[in-house]
């Protein structure tokens, strides 16, 4: 309901999205084109590409891509439009009147491959050393078109450093195509604004501020950047190496949490259709891997729920109860890693309003370390935690320095699902045929509020269903406790709750109007921000935000492409499986009672809580010394 | 009016460099109304100035028929060309003439705004321009109410460019007036209707604007009356290189390179380029052309080279240039060119083979083709030209490519 406005997206390509009429036979509203042989009517601004697409007619894309603006910038797509003197790109041309093309001329097929010849002779890269190879492309162009020369020569030597700096993504622009799907990604999609076309001429190519070290500007580790690259430019900062050795060691006990997202896109890796969970497939994979033990991350995201919904209970005492005036509302969600980081970035004066509760990853990783090697009784520091996750945000947060709290580094590593798809190939596994099996003890299977953390609203809705029993003593007053108004890609959703009949404990909230605010992608983020410095938020109580578009499911780790057709799929599948769960509220996990009867015993928000769950932030501002 | 009295009245041609009095146009054009305008400039078959000679009345109605609250006249006088250089000439010596060809054009299509994009290196003109519009704001012929006119105001600012040569493309031009990398844009949509901040906008050369109070004054058929049926009116060549009178002058389309190197006594000429870095380099065999969009066409720039000059030299300087100054933002262009000095370094080396260059020559013919604006359609046109005009040259006595006996 709130609009976005995207100021960015130069008006060129923004006036490219004609809104196009629902009724074709609206007159005015089609016209009517010949391509190649065939008559067709589209509605009126349809480009040459959605056309053709309708039409099942090819054309060759390179710097397209359905989540972005339109770049026209490859020329891989152009096609003969009658009476112009030059090709037109599909991509970027708008039907407005009758015209006559041409898909497939001499003049089209010769451009094509001089375009896809040049790009290869600035390529320094060999596909069998590459980690796109089969999911590249430009090797896909070059397979497509027949290259089995280089007619225009090839680069001997790179002519740029690899940027290895950072620990979430991976920059060699000796791969990069110029595509500027990055640039895109990073400034119009995600409105962070890290990467940019630098240099002119045969010198352009796409670099930070001042050519700086990702790892020293304002990039935020989203990794959307990565999922939309068409080459290998853009990769994760991979650690499988490391894992392995840790695997290949008898010594150490090598665990492994698998957060939600992974299961309901890792099947696209093994050419299945999104859409498929295979989380029971997975563990098996995970040990026959060799991990010593497969937890559910979704236990430390009811554990999330338990925590930052008691600090949200808090937080509403001292506003409503104590009348003090410096507690802040609305409370921000705190486990995305890249909104977390974003918000250091770009709006540091409202740290305060974020959660202080870690993330379900790191809390893991602290409590594999502490109650976990207590109750088996093994040495921390022979305990190597392995996080998959979606996210490539993830990788920054486990080396954060506030991330130490059980003594050591709480979570070692963190591998994205991308690689651990290839760990699981590499060890000779084909996961679809993998027998099911469960999740590991001491924490056990998680509720269904735990695994739609995967989506964007999900922590919302989890947390709903556990705040208002808590507070009411009912259930949500929604049907088979689907939360709609928190599900959906709108960017952002508010919607609102009202408390009646409360429990004792809880008589303060009687009669209020429970207020959230759910957004997903920073680009929207940003919006919600806007709102709580114009205090369009004054009355709002609790604030879910995803960095990623889609929230985990579009992370920055998953495999690809994406779009969102994808993204949606991914959403289905995680809330399929969440339907057929026995528990699906994070405060009946008997695990997580469990824990806080024998472990962390002054409940939620206690002391040893506040050492191991919770955490602190950092100023970091958008100024770059 | 004062400003009659800084004017210094030089030189003489048939229509720019021709008597005009200041606010003359102003004041023909608001009493001729909008329709007689464009009548006006159709009739005398005024064609863009700037390079690609699209009709100035065609593009004034298709903004002027656009529907928005707000529209932009925008004056392309980034003026980057190798080799161009009356832009300069008009804006120094007949600022008059410029800024009411914004006037008019703003009143015609509807504009309130005029802007001038100046090139980056004129900023020592910026203070007499500015000065000039001050003084236009005085006589009323710029601000609101332009003399006594309830329903006309205008404004011209002045912005300036950075050195970039692509941004004298329209395009590029007003992405950078937006603050963005001199980036040009996807087309269609033309700026006509998705300029300057997503309004209609009509981007003109320096000259064409200049043209258009003369036009207004005297009439279409006057105009007509000069140059050629395809090229109608004069012309203001910037010419350089071997001669002995270099400078800017006033011509009429249709007079052939011949003649002009008459004109500016030049000497055992082996070549003329015509239409700057991106145009094509023509022999002694060709001189007989004439300069007009049906034949030779140029934004203005003609450079002379004598047969002294080494014409592999003259390439490799040309395409140094472009792949500089590319903004790199699409393939064929950002490589192609590149490709296209290598070769021409593997000339120089001895050291290639014809069905190489031949493959080069083609990419030519995709760079002209694919690339998304006019600096890559147009940059292969002085390689293909020089390797074709000058074969004997450059591979005769050079000797052959290594593999070809
Ligand atoms: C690379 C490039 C550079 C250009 N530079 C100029 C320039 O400096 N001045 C100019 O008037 N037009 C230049 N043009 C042409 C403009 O894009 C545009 O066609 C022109 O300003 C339109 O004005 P006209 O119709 O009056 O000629 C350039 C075009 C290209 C492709
Ligand atoms: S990026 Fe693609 S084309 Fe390049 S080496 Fe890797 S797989 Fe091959
Ligand atoms: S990871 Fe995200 S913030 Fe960083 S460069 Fe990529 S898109 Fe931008
Ligand atoms: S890094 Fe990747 S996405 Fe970015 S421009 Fe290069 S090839 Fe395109
Ligand atoms: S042709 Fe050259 S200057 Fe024009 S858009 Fe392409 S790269 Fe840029
Ligand atoms: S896909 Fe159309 S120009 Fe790149």
């Amino acid at each position: 309901m709130v609009k976005r406005e995207n100021e960015r997206i130069p008006v060129s390509q923004q006036a490219h999205v004609v809104d196009k009429p629902k009724d074709l036979t609206n007159i005015g509203g089609t016209v009517s084109v010949q391509i190649n042989e065939k008559k067709i009517t589209v509605p009126l601004g349809t480009t040459i590409l959605e056309a053709c697409q309708l039409n099942q007619i090819h054309i060759p894309t390179l710097c397209h891509h359905p989540d972005l603006c339109i770049a026209g910038v490859c020329r891989v797509c152009v096609v003969e439009v009658e009476k112009m003197r030059t090709l037109q790109t599909a991509c970027s041309f708008p039907i407005m009147s009758p015209i006559k093309i041409k898909t497939s001329t001499e003049m089209v097929r010769k451009a094509r491959r001089h375009i896809i010849d040049l790009l290869l002779s600035e390529h320094y890269g060999e596909c069998y050393s590459c980690f796109r190879n089969g999911n590249c492309e430009l090797q896909n162009l070059a397979k497509e078109y027949g290259v089995d020369n280089y007619t225009f020569g090839h680069v001997q030597s790179p002519r740029y450093e690899v940027d290895n700096s950072s620990a979430a993504v991976v920059r060699d622009m000796n791969k990069c195509v110029l595509c500027k799907r990055c640039v895109r990604t990073c400034i119009d999609f995600q409105e962070v604004g890290v990467l940019e076309a630098i240099d002119r001429g045969h010198d352009t190519h796409v670099g930070t501020f001042l050519d700086k070290p990702l790892a020293d500007v304002v990039c935020i580790n989203c990794g959307q950047c990565i999922n939309r690259c068409p080459t290998a430019a853009l990769r994760a900062n991979d650690p499988s190496d490391e894992i392995w050795t840790a695997i290949d060691d008898p010594k150490k006990h090598v665990v492994i949490q698998t957060a939600p997202s992974p299961r309901a896109a890792i099947g696209e890796e093994f050419g299945q259709e999104p859409g498929k969970s295979f989380t029971g497939e997975l563990n098996t994979a995970l040990r026959r891997i060799g991990f010593d033990r497969v937890f559910d991350t979704n236990f430390t995201a009811d554990l999330t729920i338990m925590e930052e919904g008691t600090e949200l209970l808090t937080r509403l005492k001292k506003a409503l109860v104590d009348k003090d005036q410096s507690v802040k509302l609305p409370q921000f969600t705190s486990c995305s890693p890249g909104w977390v980081k974003y918000i250091e970035h770009f709006y540091p004066e409202y740290l305060d309003y974020l959660s202080t509760a870690k993330s379900p990853q790191q809390m893991f990783g602290a409590l594999i370390k502490t109650f976990y090697a207590k109750e088996e009784n093994i040495d921390p520091a022979d305990i190597v935690t392995v996080a998959l996750m979606p996210c490539a945000a993830k990788k920054f947060e486990c080396n954060r320095p506030e991330m130490y709290d059980s003594g050591f580094k709480d979570v070692d590593y963190g591998l994205t699902t991308r690689e651990m798809a290839k760990m699981i190939r590499e060890a000779g596994i084909y996961l679809p045929e993998m027998p099911k099996s469960q999740f590991d003890d001491p924490f056990g299977d998680a509720s269904g509020a735990g695994l739609i953390f995967g989506a964007t609203g999900g922590v919302m809705e989890a947390a709903l269903r556990t705040a208002y029993e808590l507070i009411t003593g009912r259930e949500v007053p929604f049907e088979n406790l689907i939360i709609e108004p928190c599900r959906g890609f709108e960017g952002v959703k508010q919607a609102s709750v009202k408390l009646e009949n409360c429990v004792e404990q809880y008589k303060f909230l009687e009669g209020v109007e429970l207020k959230f605010v759910v957004a997903h992608g920073t680009a929207n983020a940003k919006i919600v921000m806007e709102m709580l410095k114009n205090g369009e938020l004054n009355d709002v109580h609790f604030v879910e935000v995803m960095a990623c578009p889609g929230g985990c499911l579009g992370g920055g780790g998953q495999p690809i492409p994406t779009s969102a057709e994808i993204r949606k799929k991914r959403a289905e599948a995680i809330y399929e499986e969440e339907a057929t769960l026995p528990i699906r509220k994070s405060h009946e996990n008997t695990h997580v009672t469990y824990l806080y009867e024998k472990f962390l015993t002054d409940g939620p928000c206690g002391k040893l809580s506040h050492k191991l769950l919770h955490t602190h932030y950092v100023k970091r501002g958008k100024y770059i010394s | 009016m004062e400003l009659e009295k800084i004017k210094k009245k030089m030189r003489s041609g048939p229509v720019l460099f021709s008597e005009y009095k200041l606010g003359e146009g102003v004041k023909k054009a608001l009493q001729l109304g909008r329709e007689n305008i464009l009548f006006e400039l159709k009739d005398s078959g005024l064609k863009g100035r700037g390079g690609a000679g699209f009709p100035t009345a065609t593009k004034w109605m298709l903004s002027g028929a656009s529907l928005s609250d707000k529209k932009f006249i925008v004056c392309n006088a980034d003026e980057g060309e190798p080799g161009t250089f009356k832009d300069r000439v008009l804006l120094l010596e007949y600022p008059e003439l410029v800024f009411e060809g914004m006037i008019i054009g703003g009143y015609t299509i509807g504009a309130k705004e005029g802007i001038l994009y100046l090139r980056g290196e004129y900023e020592y003109i910026l203070k007499s321009l500015e000065d000039f519009l001050e003084m236009l704001r005085k006589d009323k012929l710029l601000g609101n109410n332009i003399l006594g006119n309830e329903n006309f105001s205008f404004n011209i600012t002045i912005r300036l460019g950075s050195g970039a040569y692509v941004c004298g493309e329209e395009t590029a031009l007003i992405e950078s007036l937006e603050g963005y990398r001199g980036e040009p844009r996807n087309r269609p949509p033309y700026p006509v209707n998705t300029g300057y901040l997503g309004h209609p906008t009509v981007v003109n050369n320096v000259e064409t604007l200049a043209s258009v109070p003369h036009i207004i004054l005297k009439g279409g058929e006057w105009f007509k009356k000069h140059g050629t049926d395809k090229s109608t009116g004069s012309k203001l060549f910037s010419v350089s290189g071997d001669c002995d009178k270099p400078g800017v002058y006033e011509l009429p389309w249709g007079t052939s390179i011949a003649e002009l190197l008459k004109v500016v006594e030049a000497k055992n000429t082996k070549a003329v380029q015509v239409g700057g870095a991106s145009g094509i380099c023509l022999p002694k065999s060709q001189f007989n052309r004439v300069l007009g969009y049906e034949d030779a066409a140029t934004g203005g720039s003609i450079i002379v080279f004598n047969e002294s000059r080494n014409m592999l030299k003259v390439l490799k300087n040309f395409m140094e240039f472009f792949v500089e100054e590319s903004c790199g933002q699409c393939t064929p262009c950002r490589i192609g060119n590149i490709k296209l000095l290598e070769a021409i370094e593997k000339i120089e080396n001895n050291d290639f083979t014809f069905s190489y260059i031949n493959n080069l020559k083609e990419l030519g013919r995709t760079m002209q083709l694919a690339s998304k604006c006019g600096l890559g359609q147009s940059s292969p046109n002085s390689f293909i030209s020089i390797l074709e005009n000058f074969k004997d040259e450059i591979f005769g006595l050079n000797g052959k490519g290594k593999n070809n006996g």
